[in-house]
């Protein structure tokens, strides 16, 4: 722990029992993927929708060797990222970083970043709402039985409502996900493009929701299919524009604004991979 | 070969202390109507998630004959079993078309549900299925986008009716499927389940207070009272000649036209 750790606090702010029952809710997530687990989650020093599910997470499994990385939608400067960041340095005395492959535990909002993850990393999703079946069906039990007894044929029923209204799968971030071929699965608010990054991935991946008291996982190499129609097959964004800053051709880009005159320019949505690209370059 | 379809014996269910049916025995068989008829709180929708095995039994057995010709107990069944069963051999028709269908899902969605449960993953096959059946009930298949919440109530039950037979079920449950709807419309509903359940020769168990649909419809009648079938027979016969005295006052109470 370095000198700043705050005082009077329990190292990485949750007490030991709180971290003790989130990890085995983890380790129940791990064992059943793509199942969500219930778990006490806990009153955070953050509102509801700022990434409490992620913060617990990243508590109960933060040690003093790990470093800590810290994304809002891809980036690492972000006021929920800086925070998130800095209460760790100062609760849990962590190294942090904002280079993806130097960080031993990411925890991420809207994005799986664009470097590859590696064998022994964690990623961990903050999830606003964690149940795919909810938006069909609004009773708890109910979704619990489809889930239980595999009935998944109204997460298509939604797919058709897109390619009948808009004639293609307009779903284009939250895209529901089948794991290992059992448990159907949202993969919390990241756009479908990095979907196909959670499929096999040799990284551990934790899904937290704070206020939904949920969470489940994807162990390493793991099955994940996003789900789609025969005749409609699954496909990620594409861009007609490189990235304005570092010339990417295969990141997700964001459209930003420039002026009140229609200019706009097309960047890296991950900055960390963008700045990477800059000195490489240079 | 014409084996039953469906057998019921001995089936009772309390509430508490208080009788939702009681000792209720029957067969039926392959393409046969039968319209179970009373008077509202006669346990006839009680009777009828009984034997659609929405609800448990206190006593008593629900076994349906499957396509390979095994013998089901449905309060037996795994809950797993027992809820594929009802998606694709056996259907609803809810008295209210909002508990029978998805408002929020557009009519083509609605049809294809219980498809894209059993497995169906081809968007073109669905859409042609969901245009076939939309004609097939008499509805207009521009509208296979709209949502049901823009019908009427008399489409709206066409399109409940569309959404249980997609999956040729051979039997269906009716739960007083042309109340609250008017007189014309009525009639119309009628002729088509009289077309569809010929053609399909789908077996149907019929809840009504209206003993002229039952007419129009049923090839057996029951007659219940106070949670007991107090008589049944060929649907003419009851009407005709109706035995007990209860019936005798369901009938006479009809308004002659």
């Amino acid at each position: 722990m370095t000198a700043e750790t705050m005082q009077g606090y329990n190292y990485a702010y949750l007490d030991e029992q709180t971290k003790a029952m989130i990890r085995r809710a983890i380790l129940k997530a791990v064992a059943i993927p793509g199942h969500q687990v219930p778990f006490g989650s806990r009153e955070m020093p953050l509102p509801y929708g700022w990434g409490t599910g992620g913060i617990q997470i990243t508590a109960s499994i933060i040690g003093p060797l790990d470093v800590l990385k810290v994304i809002d939608q891809g980036s690492d400067d972000t006021t929920n990222a800086v925070s998130i960041r800095s209460f760790f340095a100062r609760t849990a005395g962590v190294k942090t970083t904002t280079a993806t492959e130097e960080a031993t535990v990411i925890q991420t909002r809207h994005r799986i970043p664009e470097a590859p993850l590696t064998d022994g990393q964690i990623i961990v999703y903050q999830v606003p709402i964690p149940e795919p079946l909810r938006f069909m069906e609004p009773s708890e039990s109910e979704t619990r039985t489809m889930h239980a007894l595999e009935e998944y044929g109204v997460m298509h029923v939604k797919l058709y409502e897109d390619i009948a209204e808009h004639g293609r799968i307009a779903k284009s971030y939250d895209y529901p996900v089948r794991v290992q071929s059992r448990y159907v699965m949202a993969p919390s608010p990241i756009p479908k493009f990095d979907n196909p990054k959670m499929h096999d991935s040799p990284a551990l991946q934790l899904f937290g929701a704070g206020r939904e008291k949920r969470i489940y996982a994807i162990p390493p190499h793991t099955r994940v299919e996003s789900l789609d129609f025969e005749d409609h097959p699954f496909e990620i964004q594409k861009w007609d524009e490189a990235c304005a800053i570092c010339g990417a051709r295969d990141s997700f880009l964001d459209e930003i604004l420039t002026d009140d005159r229609g200019g706009r320019m097309f960047v890296c949505s991950d900055s960390d991979h963008c700045a990477r690209r800059v000195r490489e370059d240079c | 070969m014409d084996q039953e379809l469906l057998r019921v014996s001995g089936l009772t269910r309390y509430y508490g202390s208080r009788v939702g049916c009681r000792d209720v025995s029957f067969s039926l068989w392959p393409g046969e109507v039968l319209a179970i008829v009373g008077e509202s709180g006669s346990g006839k929708s009680t009777l009828l998630s009984l034997l659609s095995g929405r609800l448990a039994p206190t006593a008593g057995d629900v076994s349906y004959r499957d396509r390979d010709g095994r013998w089901l107990s449905l309060p037996n069944l795994s809950e797993a079993d027992r809820r594929r069963l009802q998606r694709t051999d056996l259907g609803v028709v809810h008295q209210n078309p909002r508990d029978g269908l998805r408002m929020r899902v557009s009519a083509g969605g609605n049809i294809g549900e219980r498809l894209m449960a059993l497995g169906h993953r081809h968007y073109g096959r669905l859409r042609g299925t969901g245009l076939d059946w939309m004609e097939r009930v008499e509805l207009d298949p521009q509208r296979i986008d709209d949502h049901p919440s823009a019908f009427s109530g008399g489409m709206q039950q066409r399109l409940q009716i569309a959404r249980n037979l997609v999956t040729e079920p051979r039997l269906v449950f009716m739960d007083e499927p042309t109340s609250g709807l008017d007189v014309s419309v009525q009639a119309r509903l009628l002729d088509l389940l009289r077309h569809l359940v010929a053609s399909l020769g789908l077996a149907v168990v019929l809840v009504t207070h209206d003993l002229a649909v039952a007419r129009i419809l049923a090839h057996r009648m029951m007659v219940m009272r106070g949670g007991e079938v107090v008589e049944t027979g060929l649907a003419d016969q009851v009407l005709d000649d109706p035995c007990h005295p209860y019936t005798q006052l369901l009938v006479s109470s009809i308004l002659q036209a």
